[in-house]
């Protein structure tokens, strides 16, 4: 796939660099609103809305902001999306407005929609970053919406709100609890983790990062960079034989 | 890496061989821990006995359903998953359906111990974990406590409400309460039998109790009362969870300082637990709080290498 295609950052969001399972940002709407599928959905379309536009716009900017103030221009776009959000929720969705309460102003702060203004729309064209702000949140959305159903199922015995039976009578009921969060969401990254390393092993390539030879060039940023077995941990070995003989 | 893989991994010396193995202390453990459960048969019947089969044969189960899933040579002969669950049968109210303690035993060995690594690696104690986790999970369930099928409060609660009390009761063990907690007697008996073997040693559920005991008296409300302070001595957990509980190999600091520390630790965390909180119990919780604080306190308190002399003090070190 040819980078910074719209394609590829739609595939890169929601699979590659899946926010919430693979660079584990935004973890406050994560643990916090996920009790079900319904509020996870709600939460993860309101991000993407933000997360789209604010990359859009950030980009459009990006040679108009001075890189001394970029933080605080940031802030006021996203704020202005994250606050327009605010009002059509609750004047459309007032239930779901209710339900996710404080976390959709603490939009503004989520290092998600941050991550991607410094790292992506602030570097890239309109036109990638928006796709990039689209999959970045489809795939923030997909993740905290199978959290969700997989807690409200757990723990309350519920499917999108229906209740099956009397199978809540049934369901250890820590899983709507702040516990079961960090349960649910260590097993999906392990789970996520483990698909990838597999698929990748077949292809020949360990782990779903680009390798580069020059020492810290990309791999000084990567989160694998303890287990890795790309190119890097070999330079490294070499380096270190170098250095001891 | 295939040079790494020659290195053998030896911590520093002396290394002394003792004739005891693992088995061995699981088996005496589970050993002292037998007039408990057989109290608790006689007390609640026989749902009781089989409360603690299930949870025993079904804590066996899981670990080695994962011993064999993850191809691991199977550890369950070590006896530990056994101790696991008679520690949580001993932790269920009488009339538990048995589906919870299947439920619960998966708890204490696949999530507590051995996503964490099997034994010796667990950062809490399983049985405890679990019963946590149930308590949480099913409220209802857990609190259902029956005795000569008349249900009611447990005596502490009872005790907190200001109703009265039976203490002659309490420390025989004709009350209600989980299945082993109730006689302190049958968990005395246990516990010396683990004691002279030196399995336990005194110093986690002395201080513990100790500190418990000045924590009542201090903040208690009742002062040195004798009725109310026997009361609080026998009821609930704190005898199974001091000597039995709290002594756990694995979840508790290695050193006698650090021992100490732990001990006073779980004094007040029951003593606040109980005198502060909504609920009339709190032993489990102060001590896997407590568990989470060991490796903080073992740095406090850290091992001393054999043959260490400490640098003398404004020396050119």
């Amino acid at each position: 796939m040819k980078p910074n295609t719209p394609i590829e950052r739609l595939f890169n969001g929601i699979v590659k660099e899946n926010p919430t399972l693979v660079i584990i940002l935004g973890m406050c709407p994560t643990l916090a609103v996920t009790t079900s599928a319904m509020n996870g959905i709600g939460m993860g379309l309101s991000t993407t809305a933000v997360l789209a536009l604010a990359n859009l716009f950030i980009s459009l900017l990006r040679k108009i902001i001075p890189d001394e103030v970029r933080i605080p221009a940031f802030i006021v776009v996203i704020a202005s999306f994250v606050t327009m959000v605010d009002m059509l929720m609750d004047a459309y969705t007032p239930d779901l407005y209710k339900q996710l309460g404080i976390y959709i102003p603490l939009i503004v702060v989520n290092c998600i929609i941050f991550g991607r203004a410094e790292a992506y729309a602030s570097k890239n064209g309109p036109i990638e970053s928006l796709f990039d702000g689209i999959g970045m949140g489809l795939g923030f959305t997909c993740s905290i919406t199978v959290i969700g159903f997989i807690r409200e199922f757990i723990g309350a015995g519920s499917v999108f709100g229906h209740q099956i039976g009397n199978l809540p009578d049934y369901m250890p009921s820590i899983f709507v609890m702040a516990p079961g969060a960090f349960m649910v969401l260590a097993t999906l990254i392990v789970i996520r983790a483990n698909i990838i390393n597999h698929i990748e092993a077949k292809k020949g390539c360990r782990l779903p990062v680009e390798h580069t030879d020059e020492p810290g060039a990309q791999c000084s940023g990567c989160a694998f960079i303890g287990s890795c077995a790309g190119k890097f941990a070999k330079y490294e070995a070499e380096f270190k034989e170098g250095k001891k003989s | 890496m295939a040079e790494e893989k020659k290195l053998l991994n030896v911590t520093s010396n002396p290394h002394v061989r003792d004739k005891i193995t693992t088995q061995d202390i699981m088996l005496l453990v589970i050993l002292g821990l037998m007039p408990a459960t057989i109290f608790g048969v006689y007390n609640f019947g026989f749902y009781a006995l089989a409360v603690c089969v299930v949870t025993v044969v079904s804590a066996v189960f899981w670990e080695f359903l994962w011993d064999k899933l993850m191809h691991k040579p199977v550890s369950i002969f070590d006896g530990s998953a056994a101790l696991t669950g008679l520690l949580l049968a001993l932790n269920m109210p009488p009339r538990i359906e048995l589906w919870v303690c299947v439920l619960g035993s998966f708890f204490a060995i696949i999530v507590v111990k051995m996503l964490f690594g099997g034994l010796g690696q667990n950062f809490m104690n399983p049985a405890l974990g679990a019963r946590c986790f149930l308590l949480i999970s099913f409220a209802g369930r857990m609190a259902n406590f029956a005795y000569e099928s008349v249900s009611g409060a447990t005596p502490l609660s009872a005790l907190k409400n200001g109703q009265v009390v039976d203490n002659f009761a309490m420390v025989v063990g004709n009350e209600m309460g989980t299945i082993g907690e109730t006689s302190v007697i049958a968990i005395v008996l246990g516990a010396c039998f683990l004691m002279l073997f030196g399995i336990i040693d005194l110093r986690i559920p002395g201080t513990y109790i100790l500190t418990f005991t000045i924590f009542w008296i201090i903040f208690g409300g009742h002062g040195a009362d004798p009725y109310y302070l026997t009361a609080q001595l026998a009821g609930g957990g704190l005898m199974l969870g001091a000597f039995f509980m709290a002594t756990d190999y694995v979840t508790s600091p290695i050193t006698t300082p650090g021992k100490i520390i732990y001990g006073v630790i779980l004094g007040i965390l029951t003593g606040v637990f109980r005198v502060f909180s909504s609920g009339a119990e709190g032993v489990s919780y102060a001590i896997i709080i407590s568990n989470l604080l060991v490796p903080l306190i073992e740095r406090a308190a850290p091992l001393k290498c054999f043959g260490y002399v400490e640098p003398k003090k404004g020396g050119n070190a």
